[in-house]
Protein backbone atom coordinates (compact mmCIF):
# COMPACT_ATOMS: atom_id res chain seq x y z
CA UNK A 1 0.00 0.00 0.00
CA UNK A 2 2.85 2.35 0.82
CA UNK A 3 3.98 2.51 -2.81
CA UNK A 4 0.45 2.96 -4.11
CA UNK A 5 -0.33 5.79 -1.69
CA UNK A 6 2.93 7.54 -2.57
CA UNK A 7 2.27 7.07 -6.27
CA UNK A 8 -1.19 8.53 -5.80
CA UNK A 9 0.28 11.72 -4.30
CA UNK A 10 2.70 12.04 -7.22
CA UNK A 11 -0.14 11.39 -9.67
CA UNK A 12 -2.33 14.04 -8.05
CA UNK A 13 0.46 16.61 -8.49
CA UNK A 14 0.89 15.45 -12.13
CA UNK A 15 -2.86 15.89 -12.61
CA UNK A 16 -2.68 19.44 -11.23
CA UNK A 17 0.21 20.06 -13.64
CA UNK A 18 -2.00 18.90 -16.51
CA UNK A 19 -4.75 21.22 -15.31
CA UNK A 20 -2.34 24.19 -15.36
CA UNK A 21 -1.19 23.17 -18.86
CA UNK A 22 -4.84 23.19 -19.91
CA UNK A 23 -5.64 26.59 -18.39
CA UNK A 24 -2.45 28.59 -19.03
CA UNK A 25 -1.45 29.69 -22.56
CA UNK A 26 2.34 29.07 -22.27
CA UNK A 27 4.24 26.34 -24.19
CA UNK A 28 5.20 24.68 -20.90
CA UNK A 29 4.48 20.95 -20.46
CA UNK A 30 2.39 19.48 -17.63
CA UNK A 31 5.47 17.74 -16.22
CA UNK A 32 7.30 21.05 -15.68
CA UNK A 33 4.27 22.64 -14.01
CA UNK A 34 4.02 19.48 -11.88
CA UNK A 35 7.70 19.69 -10.92
CA UNK A 36 7.30 23.30 -9.77
CA UNK A 37 4.07 22.40 -7.91
CA UNK A 38 5.79 19.46 -6.17
CA UNK A 39 8.72 21.68 -5.21
CA UNK A 40 6.33 24.30 -3.78
CA UNK A 41 4.30 21.66 -1.90
CA UNK A 42 7.51 20.29 -0.34
CA UNK A 43 8.72 23.79 0.53
CA UNK A 44 5.39 24.72 2.12
CA UNK A 45 5.37 21.35 3.97
CA UNK A 46 2.04 20.42 2.37
CA UNK A 47 3.81 17.22 1.30
CA UNK A 48 6.57 15.65 3.43
CA UNK A 49 9.54 14.04 1.66
CA UNK A 50 8.78 10.69 3.40
CA UNK A 51 5.29 10.66 1.87
CA UNK A 52 6.72 10.34 -1.67
CA UNK A 53 10.28 9.11 -1.13
CA UNK A 54 10.10 5.34 -1.79
CA UNK A 55 8.01 5.57 -4.95
CA UNK A 56 10.19 8.38 -6.32
CA UNK A 57 13.29 6.23 -5.76
CA UNK A 58 11.64 3.36 -7.64
CA UNK A 59 10.69 5.66 -10.53
CA UNK A 60 14.25 7.03 -10.75
CA UNK A 61 15.70 3.53 -10.82
CA UNK A 62 13.65 2.64 -13.92
CA UNK A 63 13.87 6.10 -15.50
CA UNK A 64 16.32 5.20 -18.34
CA UNK A 65 13.88 2.53 -19.56
CA UNK A 66 11.20 5.17 -20.07
CA UNK A 67 13.14 6.46 -23.08
CA UNK A 68 13.14 3.11 -24.92
CA UNK A 69 9.76 3.57 -26.71
CA UNK A 70 10.64 7.03 -28.05
CA UNK A 71 14.10 5.77 -29.07
CA UNK A 72 12.53 2.86 -30.95
CA UNK A 73 10.13 5.44 -32.45
CA UNK A 74 13.09 6.73 -34.47
CA UNK A 75 12.25 3.99 -37.02
CA UNK A 76 8.98 5.80 -37.73
CA UNK A 77 10.81 9.09 -38.27
CA UNK A 78 13.49 7.36 -40.39
CA UNK A 79 12.01 8.13 -43.87
CA UNK A 80 12.05 11.84 -42.95
CA UNK A 81 15.41 11.63 -41.23
CA UNK A 82 17.25 9.60 -43.89
CA UNK A 83 17.83 12.36 -46.49
CA UNK A 84 19.27 14.74 -43.85
CA UNK A 85 20.91 12.25 -41.52
CA UNK A 86 24.51 13.36 -42.15
CA UNK A 87 24.23 17.08 -41.25
CA UNK A 88 21.53 16.46 -38.63
CA UNK A 89 23.44 13.60 -37.03
CA UNK A 90 26.73 15.51 -36.89
CA UNK A 91 25.07 18.68 -35.55
CA UNK A 92 23.08 16.74 -32.93
CA UNK A 93 26.07 14.84 -31.56
CA UNK A 94 28.53 17.73 -31.73
CA UNK A 95 26.29 20.35 -30.11
CA UNK A 96 25.34 17.98 -27.27
CA UNK A 97 29.00 17.59 -26.35
CA UNK A 98 29.72 21.32 -26.80
CA UNK A 99 26.84 22.31 -24.52
CA UNK A 100 27.86 19.82 -21.85
CA UNK A 101 31.46 21.06 -21.77
CA UNK A 102 30.61 24.80 -21.98
CA UNK A 103 27.97 24.55 -19.23
CA UNK A 104 30.04 22.39 -16.88
CA UNK A 105 33.20 24.47 -17.35
CA UNK A 106 31.29 27.75 -16.86
CA UNK A 107 29.63 26.62 -13.62
CA UNK A 108 32.93 25.30 -12.30
CA UNK A 109 34.89 28.40 -13.31
CA UNK A 110 32.25 30.78 -11.90
CA UNK A 111 32.28 28.78 -8.66
CA UNK A 112 36.05 29.21 -8.34
CA UNK A 113 35.92 32.92 -9.17
CA UNK A 114 33.12 33.60 -6.67
CA UNK A 115 34.91 31.66 -3.95
CA UNK A 116 38.15 33.60 -4.56
CA UNK A 117 36.27 36.90 -4.30
CA UNK A 118 34.83 35.88 -0.96
CA UNK A 119 38.25 35.07 0.48
CA UNK B 1 4.90 -16.61 -34.21
CA UNK B 2 4.75 -13.04 -35.52
CA UNK B 3 0.98 -13.36 -35.81
CA UNK B 4 0.82 -14.26 -32.13
CA UNK B 5 3.20 -11.42 -31.18
CA UNK B 6 1.14 -9.14 -33.41
CA UNK B 7 -1.81 -9.64 -31.08
CA UNK B 8 0.06 -9.96 -27.77
CA UNK B 9 -0.66 -7.31 -25.14
CA UNK B 10 2.57 -7.79 -23.18
CA UNK B 11 5.09 -8.18 -26.00
CA UNK B 12 6.07 -4.50 -26.26
CA UNK B 13 6.74 -4.06 -22.57
CA UNK B 14 8.41 -7.47 -22.18
CA UNK B 15 10.83 -6.97 -25.08
CA UNK B 16 11.72 -3.47 -23.81
CA UNK B 17 12.52 -4.64 -20.29
CA UNK B 18 14.34 -7.75 -21.48
CA UNK B 19 16.48 -5.72 -23.91
CA UNK B 20 17.36 -3.26 -21.15
CA UNK B 21 18.36 -6.08 -18.80
CA UNK B 22 20.56 -7.51 -21.54
CA UNK B 23 22.04 -4.03 -22.03
CA UNK B 24 22.93 -3.84 -18.33
CA UNK B 25 24.47 -7.32 -18.48
CA UNK B 26 26.60 -6.45 -21.53
CA UNK B 27 27.62 -3.15 -19.97
CA UNK B 28 28.81 -4.90 -16.79
CA UNK B 29 30.67 -7.62 -18.68
CA UNK B 30 32.43 -5.47 -21.26
CA UNK B 31 32.61 -2.12 -19.45
CA UNK B 32 32.45 0.00 -22.59
CA UNK B 33 30.57 3.34 -22.60
CA UNK B 34 29.41 2.46 -26.12
CA UNK B 35 27.43 -0.41 -24.62
CA UNK B 36 25.08 2.00 -22.89
CA UNK B 37 22.08 -0.03 -21.64
CA UNK B 38 19.58 2.46 -23.10
CA UNK B 39 21.25 2.42 -26.53
CA UNK B 40 21.60 -1.38 -26.51
CA UNK B 41 17.93 -1.75 -25.55
CA UNK B 42 16.75 0.56 -28.35
CA UNK B 43 18.87 -1.21 -30.97
CA UNK B 44 17.80 -4.67 -29.79
CA UNK B 45 14.10 -3.75 -29.87
CA UNK B 46 14.42 -2.21 -33.36
CA UNK B 47 16.22 -5.31 -34.67
CA UNK B 48 13.60 -7.59 -33.09
CA UNK B 49 10.71 -5.61 -34.60
CA UNK B 50 12.37 -5.69 -38.03
CA UNK B 51 13.15 -9.40 -37.91
CA UNK B 52 9.66 -10.37 -36.73
CA UNK B 53 7.89 -7.81 -38.98
CA UNK B 54 6.04 -6.16 -36.12
CA UNK B 55 5.10 -2.54 -36.65
CA UNK B 56 5.97 0.23 -34.22
CA UNK B 57 2.34 1.09 -33.45
CA UNK B 58 1.71 -2.41 -32.12
CA UNK B 59 4.95 -2.48 -30.16
CA UNK B 60 4.10 0.88 -28.64
CA UNK B 61 0.64 -0.34 -27.58
CA UNK B 62 2.45 -2.46 -25.03
CA UNK B 63 5.49 -0.27 -24.38
CA UNK B 64 3.76 3.11 -24.02
CA UNK B 65 3.31 2.52 -20.29
CA UNK B 66 7.01 3.25 -19.94
CA UNK B 67 6.65 6.67 -21.61
CA UNK B 68 3.52 7.23 -19.56
CA UNK B 69 5.57 7.13 -16.35
CA UNK B 70 7.78 9.96 -17.57
CA UNK B 71 5.48 12.75 -16.35
CA UNK B 72 5.12 11.47 -12.76
CA UNK B 73 8.88 10.79 -12.76
CA UNK B 74 9.68 14.33 -13.91
CA UNK B 75 7.34 15.64 -11.21
CA UNK B 76 9.25 13.50 -8.68
CA UNK B 77 12.53 15.15 -9.73
CA UNK B 78 11.35 17.98 -7.45
CA UNK B 79 12.14 15.74 -4.45
CA UNK B 80 15.94 15.48 -4.84
CA UNK B 81 15.92 19.11 -5.97
CA UNK B 82 14.10 20.14 -2.78
CA UNK B 83 16.65 18.25 -0.66
CA UNK B 84 19.54 20.06 -2.41
CA UNK B 85 17.92 23.48 -2.52
CA UNK B 86 20.65 24.89 -0.26
CA UNK B 87 23.17 24.14 -3.03
CA UNK B 88 21.09 26.14 -5.49
CA UNK B 89 20.99 29.10 -3.11
CA UNK B 90 24.72 28.86 -2.43
CA UNK B 91 25.69 28.55 -6.11
CA UNK B 92 22.89 30.62 -7.59
CA UNK B 93 25.12 32.92 -9.67
CA UNK B 94 27.34 30.18 -11.06
CA UNK B 95 24.32 28.02 -11.91
CA UNK B 96 22.36 30.80 -13.65
CA UNK B 97 25.35 31.97 -15.69
CA UNK B 98 26.24 28.33 -16.51
CA UNK B 99 22.78 27.45 -17.82
CA UNK B 100 22.58 30.71 -19.78
CA UNK B 101 26.01 30.05 -21.32
CA UNK B 102 24.95 26.49 -22.13
CA UNK B 103 21.78 27.58 -23.92
CA UNK B 104 23.66 30.25 -25.90
CA UNK B 105 26.31 27.64 -26.77
CA UNK B 106 23.56 25.28 -27.95
CA UNK B 107 21.72 27.80 -30.14
CA UNK B 108 24.97 29.42 -31.31
CA UNK B 109 26.67 26.17 -32.28
CA UNK B 110 23.52 24.98 -34.10
CA UNK B 111 23.47 28.31 -35.99
CA UNK B 112 27.15 28.08 -37.01
CA UNK B 113 26.95 24.41 -37.98
CA UNK B 114 23.73 25.01 -39.92
CA UNK B 115 25.59 27.74 -41.85
CA UNK B 116 28.50 25.36 -42.43
CA UNK B 117 26.17 22.64 -43.74
CA UNK B 118 24.15 25.14 -45.75
CA UNK B 119 20.85 24.13 -44.12
CA UNK B 120 17.65 25.97 -45.03
CA UNK B 121 15.51 27.93 -42.55
CA UNK B 122 13.09 25.03 -41.93
CA UNK B 123 15.85 22.55 -41.06
CA UNK B 124 17.65 25.16 -38.94
CA UNK B 125 14.65 26.00 -36.73
CA UNK B 126 13.83 22.28 -36.51
CA UNK B 127 17.20 21.74 -34.83
CA UNK B 128 17.10 24.71 -32.42
CA UNK B 129 15.12 22.93 -29.63
CA UNK B 130 17.22 19.75 -29.77
CA UNK B 131 18.75 19.98 -26.28
CA UNK B 132 15.57 20.58 -24.30
CA UNK B 133 12.91 18.22 -22.96
CA UNK B 134 10.67 16.96 -25.79
CA UNK B 135 7.41 18.33 -24.36
CA UNK B 136 8.78 21.90 -24.49
CA UNK B 137 10.78 21.26 -27.66
CA UNK B 138 7.78 20.07 -29.70
CA UNK B 139 5.83 23.20 -28.85
CA UNK B 140 8.80 25.41 -29.67
CA UNK B 141 9.38 23.78 -33.08
CA UNK B 142 5.70 24.13 -33.96
CA UNK B 143 5.87 27.80 -33.06
CA UNK B 144 9.03 28.39 -35.14
CA UNK B 145 7.53 26.51 -38.09
CA UNK B 146 9.92 23.54 -38.01
CA UNK B 147 9.35 19.82 -38.52
CA UNK B 148 8.10 18.33 -35.23
CA UNK B 149 8.95 14.69 -36.10
CA UNK B 150 12.59 15.50 -36.87
CA UNK B 151 12.86 17.70 -33.76
CA UNK B 152 11.66 14.84 -31.57
CA UNK B 153 14.13 12.50 -33.29
CA UNK B 154 17.04 14.88 -32.57
CA UNK B 155 15.86 15.36 -28.97
CA UNK B 156 15.83 11.58 -28.49
CA UNK B 157 19.30 11.20 -30.08
CA UNK B 158 20.60 14.06 -27.90
CA UNK B 159 19.28 12.30 -24.79
CA UNK B 160 20.93 9.01 -25.73
CA UNK B 161 24.26 10.73 -26.54
CA UNK B 162 24.16 12.64 -23.25
CA UNK B 163 23.32 9.49 -21.32
CA UNK B 164 26.18 7.63 -23.04
CA UNK B 165 28.90 10.26 -22.83
CA UNK B 166 28.19 12.19 -19.59
CA UNK B 167 30.64 10.25 -17.44
CA UNK B 168 33.47 10.24 -20.01
CA UNK B 169 33.03 13.92 -20.93
CA UNK B 170 33.09 14.99 -17.26
CA UNK B 171 36.25 12.97 -16.70
CA UNK B 172 37.95 14.10 -19.94
CA UNK B 173 37.28 17.81 -19.35
CA UNK B 174 37.90 17.61 -15.60
CA UNK B 175 34.38 18.72 -14.67
CA UNK B 176 34.59 17.26 -11.17
CA UNK B 177 32.32 19.51 -9.13
CA UNK B 178 28.99 17.65 -8.67
CA UNK B 179 26.95 20.84 -9.09
CA UNK B 180 28.73 21.67 -12.37
CA UNK B 181 28.29 18.07 -13.61
CA UNK B 182 24.57 18.03 -12.90
CA UNK B 183 23.91 21.41 -14.51
CA UNK B 184 26.00 20.41 -17.54
CA UNK B 185 24.12 17.14 -18.05
CA UNK B 186 20.63 18.61 -17.60
CA UNK B 187 21.32 21.59 -19.86
CA UNK B 188 22.82 19.47 -22.64
CA UNK B 189 20.65 16.36 -22.59
CA UNK B 190 17.39 16.90 -20.64
CA UNK B 191 15.68 13.98 -18.85
CA UNK B 192 17.50 11.09 -20.57
CA UNK B 193 20.81 12.63 -19.49
CA UNK B 194 19.35 13.29 -16.04
CA UNK B 195 18.70 9.59 -15.53
CA UNK B 196 22.48 9.12 -15.87
CA UNK B 197 23.10 12.08 -13.52
CA UNK B 198 20.86 10.36 -10.95
CA UNK B 199 23.15 7.32 -11.15
CA UNK B 200 26.24 9.50 -10.73
CA UNK B 201 25.02 11.02 -7.45
CA UNK B 202 22.27 12.80 -5.53
CA UNK B 203 23.65 16.29 -6.16
CA UNK B 204 24.24 15.57 -9.85
CA UNK B 205 20.66 14.30 -10.20
CA UNK B 206 19.10 17.25 -8.38
CA UNK B 207 21.07 19.87 -10.32
CA UNK B 208 20.38 18.12 -13.62
CA UNK B 209 16.63 18.18 -12.83
CA UNK B 210 16.82 21.89 -12.15
CA UNK B 211 18.69 22.48 -15.41
CA UNK B 212 16.02 20.66 -17.49
CA UNK B 213 13.42 23.18 -16.40
CA UNK B 214 15.52 26.35 -16.54
CA UNK B 215 17.33 25.47 -19.80
CA UNK B 216 13.98 24.58 -21.40
CA UNK B 217 12.45 27.94 -20.54
CA UNK B 218 15.56 29.99 -21.42
CA UNK B 219 15.74 28.19 -24.79
CA UNK B 220 12.12 29.11 -25.58
CA UNK B 221 12.95 32.80 -24.99
CA UNK B 222 16.35 32.90 -26.76
CA UNK B 223 15.31 30.74 -29.75
CA UNK B 224 13.07 33.52 -31.04
CA UNK B 225 16.21 35.72 -31.36
CA UNK B 226 18.20 32.99 -33.11
CA UNK B 227 15.45 31.75 -35.45
CA UNK B 228 15.56 34.69 -37.95
CA UNK B 229 19.36 34.37 -38.41
CA UNK B 230 19.06 31.83 -41.26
Amino acid sequence: MKYVRQFLIILMVSLLGEALRFVLPFPIPASVYGLVLMLSALGLKIIQVEQVWDTSQFLFSIMPMMFIPSGVGLIVAWPLLKPVILPVGIITVLTTLIVMVVTGKTVQWMGHVLRRKEQ
Amino acid sequence: MSSFLGTSVFFGLAISLASYELGILLNRRLRSPLLNPLLVAIVLVIVTLKVLHIDYAHYNDGAKFLSYLLTPTTVSLAIPLYLQLHLLKKNFKAISVGIFAGVVASLGSIWLLALAFNLDHLMYVTLLPKSITSAIGMGLTAELGGNVTITVATIVITGIIGNMTAESICRLFKIDDPVARGIAIGTSSHAAGTSKAMEMGEIEGAMSSLAIVVAGLVTVVLASFFAPLI
